[in-house]
C-alpha cells in the first residue's frame, strides 16, 4: 500500500473552528467534556478552541436540556430555549429566578430574582403554576431522575380572558455512566396553545430519546416522535390535570413503542440486514466446493437470492 | 492519536465518515494511522468489464485507483499496480464466487468481494467485504427498514506452520445502522460498529477458503447477535432506566 502523502491544502482557522465546533456539537448526551478534551489534543491550538467553545456550547447546552444546580442549594434550573432570557441568563420560573450560567464550564455562577417583566402575568401564572404542580407530580412517579419546568412562551401579558397564551412542558431525564460506559437521556416538550375563541387547549409533543453504549464498541439509538392532541380550555386546575393526562397517555404509548420496536430486533427488522441462518438452517457449507457449482446453476435456474 | 481514536468512539455511527475527513484534515501527518484504524463505511465501483459492482478498501488501492475482482483490473487504469501472484489469483477468484453465495445466503442481496496478497513471510492476508444495503428502497426483503446498512470487513492473516497445518488471524469490523420510521412510533435508529479479533490453527487439509469461510461464518454471527443482544440490549436497559415501564398508570379525574 503506497503511503498517503497528504495532498490537503493547510486548513485556516476558520475552518478549524468550524470543525471543532462540529465535534462539540455532536457529542452524545453528557459527553461533551470528554469530547472537548480530545478535540483539543487533537487540534493543538487554544485559543480556537475557546472560540469554537464559546459559539458550541450554548447551542449544545439549550439542545440536550442540561440542568444545572443553582448556588445555594435552592434548587436546578433547566437550560432551554423556552426559558432564555438572553445568552447567559436562564429562568426559572418555578422560583421566579434568573440563573446566570456559565456554557462552557456547565455550571450556574450566580443567581437573581426575575423582574416583573420577565414573567408572566398573574392571569397566566395561574394556569403555568397549576400545571407546573401536575407535571411535579407526574415526573416524580415516572421519571427516577426527571426534571421538568413549565414556561410561557407565548402571550406572557395576557391580563385575562379574551387572548391566547401558550406554555411550554419541558421534561429532561439524563443518566450519565461513564464508568459502564453507557449514557442516555430522554426529553419531551409539549407545546400547549390556550385558544380564547376556540375555548380548546392544543397540546404538540415532541420526544426525543437517545442512548450511547461504548465498551469495546460504538452503538447509539436515536429515537424521537411528535405527536399532538386536544382538550378543553378549563380552569387552571381542571386544564392542569388534563394536560397531564395526556402527556402521560402518550410518552407511557411511546414508551412502549420503543419497547415494540426492541423486540422486533432480532427476527424481524434485523433479518433486513442479515439472517441468522440461510433458508436451510443450516451453516453454509464450506468443504463442499463440488456443491457450489451446483448451488450456482440452481440459484441462477431457480431465480434464488432474487 | 488516542485523543482522535477517543472521538471516533464518541460520535455517532452515522457521521463517522464526516468525521473522518475531519481528523485527516486536521492530523495530516497521522493519515495512514488514521485511515487503517478507523472504521468507515464501504464505498463501491462498477468494474466496466463485467458490469459487476466490487468494494473499495485499502487492500485493493494503490495511489488513486482500485483492483476489481472479476477482471483483476485497475480502475482508472494504472501503469504497474501490484497484483497477487497467479496461484493466489486462483484462489482469490474461487474465494470471490464461493462467497458471493455465502453471502446470498445469509444476505439475501448485497455486494461482496474479496482481496487477497503475499505477505514477506511466505504467507498471505486475505480480505473479505460485504455491503448490504437494508432499506426498503433497497436490498430489504421484508421493507422494515427505511434505512438500513451493514459494512462488514474480515481480513485474515495465514501463516502456514509445521507440516500441514496454518495459523489464520481474523480481524472482523461491522458497522451497521438501521432506521424504522412510521406514524404511530416515529423515528427508531440504531447504529453501531464493532470490531473484533480471533485466531486459529487449522489443517490446510480441507483448504484454506474452507477454513476462512468457517471462521468468518462463526465471527459473523457472534457480531451479529452480540450487537442485537448486548449492544442494543445496553441501550434498552438505559431507555428504560430513565423511564421504567409502568404497570399501574393512574388517570387523575377532574375534582368538579
Amino acid at each position: 500500500m503506497a503511503d498517503e502523502e497528504s495532498q490537503e491544502p493547510e486548513l485556516n482557522d476558520k475552518q478549524k473552528i468550524e470543525i471543532t465546533k462540529w465535534f462539540l456539537l455532536n457529542s452524545p448526551a453528557g459527553e461533551i467534556q470528554y469530547v472537548a478534551k480530545d478535540i483539543q489534543a487533537v487540534l493543538k491550538d487554544d485559543n480556537l478552541y475557546n472560540l469554537a467553545a464559546l459559539e458550541a456550547f450554548p447551542l449544545y447546552n439549550k439542545s440536550h436540556m442540561i440542568c444545572l444546580e443553582i448556588p445555594g442549594g435552592v434548587g436546578d434550573v433547566l437550560i432551554t430555549s423556552s426559558g432564555e432570557l438572553s445568552e447567559t441568563e436562564y429562568l426559572d420560573p418555578r422560583t421566579a429566578q434568573v440563573a446566570i450560567i456559565d456554557h462552557v464550564k456547565q455550571v450556574c455562577t450566580e443567581v437573581r430574582p426575575a423582574t416583573d417583566e420577565e414573567l408572566p402575568s398573574p392571569y397566566v401564572e395561574e394556569f403555568r403554576c397549576a400545571l407546573d404542580a401536575e407535571i411535579i407530580k407526574y415526573v416524580d412517579e415516572a421519571y427516577p431522575k426527571g426534571i421538568c419546568s413549565v414556561y410561557c412562551i407565548g402571550g406572557k401579558d395576557v391580563e385575562g380572558p379574551g387572548f391566547d397564551f401558550e406554555l411550554a412542558v419541558v421534561i429532561s431525564a439524563a443518566r450519565h455512566s461513564p464508568q459502564n460506559f453507557c449514557n442516555g437521556s430522554w426529553r419531551s416538550v409539549w407545546n400547549v396553545e390556550f385558544k380564547d375563541d376556540l375555548q380548546m387547549l392544543e397540546v404538540r409533543g415532541k420526544l426525543q430519546v437517545g442512548a450511547h453504549y461504548f465498551e469495546e464498541g460504538n452503538v447509539q439509538l436515536d429515537a424521537s416522535h411528535e405527536c399532538k392532541d386536544s382538550t378543553f380550555f378549563q380552569s387552571p386546575e381542571d386544564s392542569a390535570i388534563s394536560i397531564c393526562n395526556i402527556i402521560r397517555h402518550h410518552e407511557t404509548e411511546y414508551l412502549t413503542s420503543l419497547q415494540v420496536s426492541y423486540s422486533n430486533l432480532p427476527d424481524t427488522t434485523f433479518k433486513d440486514l442479515r439472517r441468522k441462518l440461510p433458508v436451510t438452517r443450516t451453516l453454509f457449507p464450506w468443504h463442499n466446493t463440488m456443491q457450489f457449482s451446483l448451488t450456482r446453476d440452481i440459484t441462477k435456474e431457480l431465480g434464488i437470492g432474487k | 492519536m488516542e485523543a482522535a481514536m477517543g472521538l471516533m468512539r464518541r460520535i455517532h455511527p452515522k457521521h463517522a465518515e464526516t468525521a473522518l475527513s475531519a481528523l485527516l484534515s486536521l492530523l495530516p501527518e497521522h493519515s495512514t494511522d488514521l485511515l487503517s484504524q478507523v472504521d468507515q463505511p464501504l464505498q463501491v465501483l462498477c468494474d466496466i468489464d463485467s458490469g459487476k459492482e466490487f468494494i473499495l478498501c485499502e487492500y485493493n488501492r494503490d495511489a488513486d485507483s482500485y483492483r476489481s475482482p472479476w477482471s483483476n483490473k485497475y480502475h482508472p487504469p494504472l501503469e504497474d499496480g501490484p497484483y497477487p501472484s497467479p496461484e493466489l489469483r486462483k484462489l482469490e477468484i474461487e474465494a470471490n464466487d464461493v462467497f458471493a453465495i455465502y453471502r446470498d445466503q445469509y444476505y439475501e442481496g448485497g455486494i461482496s468481494s474479496v482481496y487477497m496478497w503475499e505477505d514477506e513471510n511466505g504467507g498471505f492476508v486475505a480480505c473479505f467485504l460485504i455491503k448490504k444495503d437494508g432499506s426498503k428502497s433497497g436490498h430489504g426483503r421484508r421493507g422494515y427498514l427505511q434505512e438500513g446498512a451493514w459494512d462488514a470487513i474480515h481480513v485474515i492473516e495465514v501463516e502456514p506452520e509445521e507440516e500441514g497445518t496454518a495459523r489464520y488471524c481474523l480481524t472482523s469490523t461491522i458497522m451497521l445502522s438501521l432506521t424504522t420510521d412510521d406514524k404511530s412510533s416515529g423515528r427508531f435508529s440504531l447504529s453501531g460498529s464493532i470490531r473484533r479479533q480471533m485466531n486459529m490453527d487449522f489443517s490446510v487439509a480441507d483448504g484454506h477458503l474452507c477454513n476462512m469461510g468457517r471462521m468468518i461464518e462463526e465471527m459473523e454471527s457472534k457480531l451479529r447477535n452480540s450487537l442485537d443482544q448486548v449492544y442494543f440490549g445496553k441501550t434498552k436497559e438505559m431507555v428504560c432506566t430513565l423511564r421504567p415501564p409502568s404497570e399501574v398508570i393512574q388517570m387523575r379525574l377532574p375534582d368538579s
